[in-house]
C-alpha cells in the first residue's frame, strides 16, 4: 500500500513529538488505544489558564505510519484553538487531510479519541470550583 | 562500490530470477514453442523432452526416485490445494480427519478451513515457543479417521525447520499420507522425500530464483502409491492429476533453477547463514529489547525474524522502505491489520506480534547491503522508540501490562 504524501511527510517530520509533565498547570493528557491492538497514542495539550487557548500540544504514538501522522496532525491543529474549538475536531477531517485509505480510518478515530481524552483530563483537573464552595472556603 | 537502493531483503516473499534461468527460458517463448502433448511432430517432441528434463532436475533436488512423481502446478498455493483437497476427496471413504499445525502458510490454513465447512475434521497442533511442532503432539492428535498429516517443512516467517523425518516416520508407522509444504525449504536446505518419508510435497519456482507462475507437487508412486483427485479436469495432463497445457518456458526455468540450487546449496547456505548472523549480531548488540523469533539453530540459513518491543512493525518498514525491502509478518497478511499469527502462536505477547520484522536474504545480497540494512534498522528503531509512549512508560518503570488499556 502506498502512503499519501502528507502521511509520509508527517511520518518523516513529525510535529510536536514529546511530553509535558502531567501535573503542570494547564496540561491535559490523553492516553488511548492498546498495545495488543497495535496502536497507542499519548496526546497532551497545554492550555493558557487565563485565555483558555491551547498554547502547545505534544504527542507520542506507538502504531503504523498513519497513526503517527494522525496524531502529529492533531497536535498541529490543536495549537492556537480554544478548548471549545478543539473539541470540534472530527476524525473525518483527519481522514480528508491525510487521504487515509479505509483500512486506516481507525487511526483517525484514535486521534479524535486522544484529543477528547486530553480535553476531558484538562477539564477534570482544572474544573472551576463551584461558587458556593469558593464562598465557603473564604471564611 | 555504491550500493544500489533499495536493497531487497524479502526473499521469503519472492526471489529474483537467476539470469541463467532467464537465459534457459527464452528460446521456449519463440523458436521452441511446441505443445508437449503434441505427439506427432518434432515441435511437440522437443517440448516434451524439455519438460521431462525439468521434471528430472526437480526430482533430483528433492530426492525423488522417479521424475514422473513431479506434477506441475501454477505455484505453491495450487500444489497445497491439490495435495490436501486431492487426498480428502480420494480417501473420503477411509476417513475424514486431517492433522496439521497452527503455523501453516495461509494456503494450508485456508484449505483446511474450507474443508471443515464441508464436514472434514481438522486438528491443528500448536507449536512450542521456539516454533517447533512436537511429534508427540501429532501422534496424540491422530485418530482412526486420520487420512492426512500436513506439516510445513520450514516456516515462511520465522524459518523454523520441523523434524520432518520424524513426522514422516510416524506417518509410515500409522499408514497415514504425509504432505509437507516445502515452498520455503526446497533449494535452500537438504530435502529428501525418500529418507524423510514424505508422500506429497509442495514447492514453487519463484522462491528458488525461478519464474513466478510455476510450482510442483511431488506425488509418491511407490511405497505407498498415493492417489489424489484432480482440482482441474481437462485433457488428462500430468497423469490425470492436473489438466491444462503445460507452460513450457516456466517449467524449463523452474528446472534450471532447481539444478542451480542443487549444485550450489551447500556453499550458498553457508554464505547466507554467515551474512544472516552478521545482520543478527549487529542488530541484537545495538538494540535493547529486541527478541529473536523462532528456533535459534533449527532455522533456514537466510531467515532472521526479530520483534522490537515498543515499536509497531509497519512503522518500522515505512522508515526503511526507501532503502530496504523487508516484511512484517508475511506478504499474505500485510494487507490486513492483524498481527502475525505465527509470532502469536509462539506464545509471545500480542504487542510483540505487532512488532515483528522479517529479514530474508537471497543469493545476490552482499556484506555491504547487510551492514547498510543493520545500520538503518538500528536508526529507525531508535527514532520510533523516541516517539513511542510505551517506551517512555517502560523507561519510567511503569509495567505496561498493569495499565487498563481501553481497547477499541
Amino acid at each position: 500500500m502506498a502512503y499519501s504524501e502528507k502521511v509520509v511527510d508527517h511520518y518523516n517530520n513529525p510535529r510536536n513529538v514529546g511530553s509535558f509533565a502531567k501535573d503542570t498547570p494547564g496540561v491535559g493528557t490523553g492516553l488511548v488505544g492498546a498495545p495488543e491492538c497495535g496502536d497507542v497514542m499519548k496526546l497532551q495539550i497545554r492550555v493558557n489558564l487565563e485565555t483558555g487557548f491551547i498554547e502547545d500540544a505534544k504527542f507520542k504514538t506507538f502504531g503504523c505510519g498513519s497513526a503517527i501522522a494522525s496524531s502529529s496532525l492533531a497536535t498541529e491543529w490543536l495549537k492556537g484553538k480554544s478548548v471549545e474549538e478543539a473539541g470540534k475536531i472530527k476524525n473525518t477531517d483527519i481522514v480528508n487531510e491525510l487521504k487515509l485509505p479505509p483500512v486506516k480510518i481507525h487511526c483517525s478515530v484514535l486521534a479524535e479519541d486522544a484529543i477528547k481524552a486530553a480535553l476531558a483530563d484538562y477539564r477534570e483537573k482544572h474544573a472551576k470550583p463551584a461558587p458556593t464552595e469558593a464562598g465557603a472556603a473564604s471564611h | 562500490m555504491a550500493l544500489k537502493l533499495p536493497i531487497f531483503m524479502d526473499a521469503q516473499s519472492t526471489t529474483p530470477a537467476d539470469p541463467r534461468v532467464v537465459e534457459a527460458m527464452l528460446p521456449y517463448f519463440t523458436e521452441k514453442f511446441g505443445h508437449p502433448a503434441s505427439r506427432n511432430h518434432p515441435f511437440g517432441w522437443e517440448a516434451e523432452a524439455s519438460v521431462d528434463r525439468a521434471r528430472e532436475q526437480i526430482a533430483a533436488l528433492i530426492g525423488a526416485r522417479d521424475a514422473k512423481e513431479i506434477i506441475f502446478t501454477s505455484g505453491g498455493t495450487e500444489a497445497i490445494n491439490l495435495a490436501i483437497k486431492g487426498v480428502v476427496e480420494m480417501y473420503r471413504e477411509k476417513g475424514n480427519h486431517i492433522v496439521t499445525t497452527v503455523i501453516e502458510q495461509r494456503a494450508g490454513l485456508d484449505v483446511c478451513r474450507r474443508l471443515e465447512r464441508q464436514g472434514i475434521e481438522v486438528t491443528r497442533v500448536p507449536v512450542q515457543p521456539d516454533g517447533l511442532v512436537s511429534v508427540e503432539e501429532i501422534r496424540k492428535a491422530i485418530t482412526d479417521k486420520t487420512i492426512l498429516i500436513s506439516v510445513m517443512f520450514a516456516n515462511n516467517e520465522i524459518g523454523t525447520i520441523q523434524d520432518i523425518a520424524a513426522i514422516g516416520k510416524l506417518a509410515k508407522e500409522k499408514g497415514i499420507i504425509f504432505h509437507t509444504d516445502a515452498t520455503q525449504a526446497v533449494g535452500k536446505i537438504p530435502v529428501n522425500v525418500e529418507s524423510m518419508g514424505i508422500d506429497l510435497l509442495s514447492c514453487t519456482g519463484h522462491l528458488i530464483y525461478g519464474p513466478k507462475g510455476i510450482g510442483a507437487l511431488y506425488v509418491r508412486r511407490k511405497g505407498p502409491r498415493v492417489r489424489i483427485a484432480p482440482l482441474i479436469d481437462g485433457g488428462g495432463h500430468e497423469r490425470g492429476m492436473r489438466s491444462g497445457t503445460l507452460p513450457v518456458p516456466l517449467i524449463v526455468g523452474f528446472g534450471r533453477a532447481a539444478e542451480i540450487c542443487a549444485e550450489s546449496m551447500t556453499e550458498e547456505g553457508a554464505r547466507l547463514a554467515r551474512l544472516r548472523d552478521r545482520l543478527q549480531d549487529a542488530i541484537l548488540s545495538n538494540v535493547e529489547e529486541a527478541f529473536l523469533n523462532g528456533h535459534p539453530e533449527r532455522r533456514l540459513p537466510h531467515n532472521l525474524n526479530i520483534s522490537f518491543a515498543y515499536v509497531e512493525g509497519e512503522s518500522v518498514l515505512m522508515g526503511l522502505n526507501k532503502e530496504t525491502a523487508l516484511s512484517s509478518g508475511s506478504a499474505c497478511t500485510s494487507s490486513t491489520l492483524e498481527p502475525s499469527y505465527v509470532i502469536a502462536a509462539l506464545g509471545a505477547s500480542t504487542e510483540l506480534a505487532h512488532s515483528s520484522i522479517r529479514f530474508s536474504l537471497h543469493r545476490f545480497n552482499t556484506e555491504e547491503e547487510v551492514d547498510c540494512v543493520a545500520q538503518r534498522t538500528i536508526e529507525v528503531i531508535r527514532r520510533l522508540r523516541d516517539m513511542s509512549p510505551l517506551y517512555e512508560l517502560a523507561k519510567e518503570g511503569v509495567d505496561i501490562k498493569s495499565i487498563q488499556w481501553k481497547a477499541e
